[in-house]
């Protein structure tokens, strides 16, 4: 693997490699590059559409999955579907993400559509990374669709990390949940320069006892906007939170349109959002510890992106 | 020392919150501010560690006049407060506040220490975020941790007490009796406790935005007390 390949891997991935024991599958510019089963974890190619199938058995419990997808140069659009059939009672982490580096004044642009099928009890923690590099003047994009079904008793968690160098994003993630699933979503990006981002959720709870909880930490500075888009449906006995916690600096924007919608007398249903520049008691306190005002900034956005 | 010399201060339509106020606090001393509430007391601490800014007057720290400096340089200056209404964040711990304040990198003993010395059983609380999830009390005794570890030549704090349950209240008076020892530095603290006034080598009355009186403890104590069991709002002078 080429020396700046395998660093766009390592940043997405957040580690030097892939463990020992996981099954992976790396694209790069819309080719497999590199793939890994393990005896619970299955990886095919698709027949029809560009992409995989991931099978998980119920055997696997807190067993591992990497798959990456990088987007190494200009003038390229990556477009994949990878579907994730989880049976039920599995455990696993996968680790997706992905990388697109534009070297010239063409678009480098990244399109994933993921759908996740959860089998009862079985348990996801999906990690999306996404990273934007390189020095040309192409932009960079990354448009990554996301679509959860929970059966009885599954629990999804979903985290995503964009800071800085993408310029355009648009996450769309839906999920259906049944009875007691649960999903949880937390969400984190910085924009900055012109960038723009959109994220939009959608959560049908129908089962009893389902729940979710969308968490959405955002940072806007320079002249970079973005746009937060929920909308969650309660149509049986269940629970259902999100929260959208947005900084604005300089000229950014950032718009949030929550919207709950409740069909059973039992759901529960709260949306939370606040949007403002950071609070000047926090930057009065780290200043009379002897900081900057530019490194107080930088230390509370730091710390409300943990 | 740090001298203030006719400080005045008004906020929007609120006119005449601190009245030409002067007064110094010189080197190792420990001077304590009370008064009604609203009187301004924590304006004039806000005022000298440069969160708000006089309509007229100037601070002289040691011998130099700050007036026009930034929260940073006065900080950087050696001035420390620590807030009455502390600061919520998210994501910072305890551990990385009283790392900024000291200025360096700490062992994590070294860090616990001054936890400790406000009654925070450390281990429990080092790497806690300060954020919504402190108690009350919890975040005013890590505040005060925090001004301690800026080992400042001058510590400023705002109503320490306020919060504190009865136990580690006992403790902190102690704390504040070797301070001074410890820092060789001045001590300015805005407090209503009785206990706090009695460890003071001097006493500040402000009321309404101005000096009701001032000057040593044994001069200024006596006459409060019995004042304060005479009305419940403090007389007007003049
Ligand atoms: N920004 C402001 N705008 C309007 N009024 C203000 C402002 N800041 C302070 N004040 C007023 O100035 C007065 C003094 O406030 P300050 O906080 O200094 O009182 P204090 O002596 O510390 O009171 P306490 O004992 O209750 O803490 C109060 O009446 C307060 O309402
Ligand atoms: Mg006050």
């Amino acid at each position: 693997m080429e020396d700046n390949v395998k660093s766009m891997l390592q940043e997405v991935i957040e580690r030097q490699e892939i463990p020992e024991n996981a099954a992976y599958n790396i694209r790069s510019d819309g080719k497999a590059a590199a793939r890994r089963n393990t005896k619970h974890i299955q990886i095919t190619p698709k027949k029809d559409k560009p992409g995989i199938d991931i099978h998980v058995s119920g055997e696997a419990q807190k067993e591992e999955v990497f798959i990456p997808a990088l987007v190494t140069h200009s003038g390229f659009t990556d477009l994949v579907y990878n579907d994730f059939y989880i049976e039920p009672g599995a455990d696993v982490t996968i680790v997706a993400g992905c990388s697109v580096c534009s070297n010239g004044c063409d678009a480098s642009e990244h399109h994933g559509i993921h759908r996740f099928f959860l089998g009862e009890n079985a348990h996801v923690l999906y990690l999306e990374k996404h990273v934007g590099s390189g020095e040309g003047t192409g932009e960079r994009i990354i448009n990554p669709e996301t679509e959860v079904y929970g059966d009885p008793g599954s629990y999804m968690e979903i985290e995503t990390t964009q800071i800085r160098g993408v310029d355009s994003t648009n996450r769309v993630s839906r999920a259906v949940m049944q009875d007691n699933a649960k999903i949880e979503i937390r969400e984190k990006i910085l924009t900055h320069g012109k960038q723009y981002a959109r994220t939009e959720f959608s959560v049908d709870l129908n089962g009893n006892g389902s729940s979710a909880r969308l968490i959405s930490r955002s940072v806007a500075t320079e002249q970079s906007s973005q746009l937060f888009v929920s909308n969650m449906n309660g149509n049986a006995d269940c629970a259902g939170h999100s929260e959208c916690d947005a900084i604005i600096m300089d000229e950014g924007k950032v718009s949030a349109q929550p919207e709950i919608h409740a069909e059973h007398l039992d759901a529960k249903l709260i949306h939370e959002a606040s949007i403002g520049r950071i609070a000047g008691d926090q930057l009065m306190k780290l200043m009379s510890l002897g900081l900057t005002e530019k490194e107080a900034e930088e230390w509370i956005i730091r710390g409300f992106l943990k | 020392m740090l001298e203030l010399q006719n400080i005045c201060f008004s906020a929007g339509d609120h006119e005449g919150i601190l009245k030409n106020v002067s007064f110094t606090v010189p080197d190792n001393r420990f001077v304590v501010i009370t008064g009604p509430n609203g009187g301004g007391k924590s304006t004039i601490a806000r005022i000298i560690a440069g969160l708000q800014t006089p309509d007229s007057g100037r601070i002289l720290f040691n011998g130099e006049d700050i007036t026009g400096l930034s929260i940073t340089e006065r900080a950087r200056m050696g001035i420390s407060y620590a807030f009455q209404q502390p600061v919520r964040f998210k994501g910072i711990t305890v551990r990385d506040l009283i790392e900024l304040a000291s200025g360096e990198k700490l062992d994590r003993d070294h860090a616990c220490k001054y936890l400790v010395e406000v009654g925070l059983c450390a281990a429990n609380y080092i790497d806690r975020e300060v954020n919504e999830s402190l108690s009350g009390g919890e975040i005013k005794r890590i505040e005060i941790a925090v001004a301690l570890a800026r080992k400042s030549a001058l510590s400023i704090f705002d109503e320490p007490e306020a919060g504190i349950d009865l136990w580690s209240f006992r403790n902190l008076i102690g704390v504040f009796e070797h301070l001074q020892d410890q820092l060789h530095g001045s001590i300015l603290i805005i407090s209503h406790q009785e206990r706090i006034l009695n460890i003071a080598d001097e006493i500040i009355v402000l009321a309404n935005g101005s000096i009701r009186t001032m000057g040593p403890r044994e001069e200024v104590l006596p006459h409060l007390l019995k004042e304060e069991s005479q009305a419940f709002c403090p007389r007007e002078t003049n």
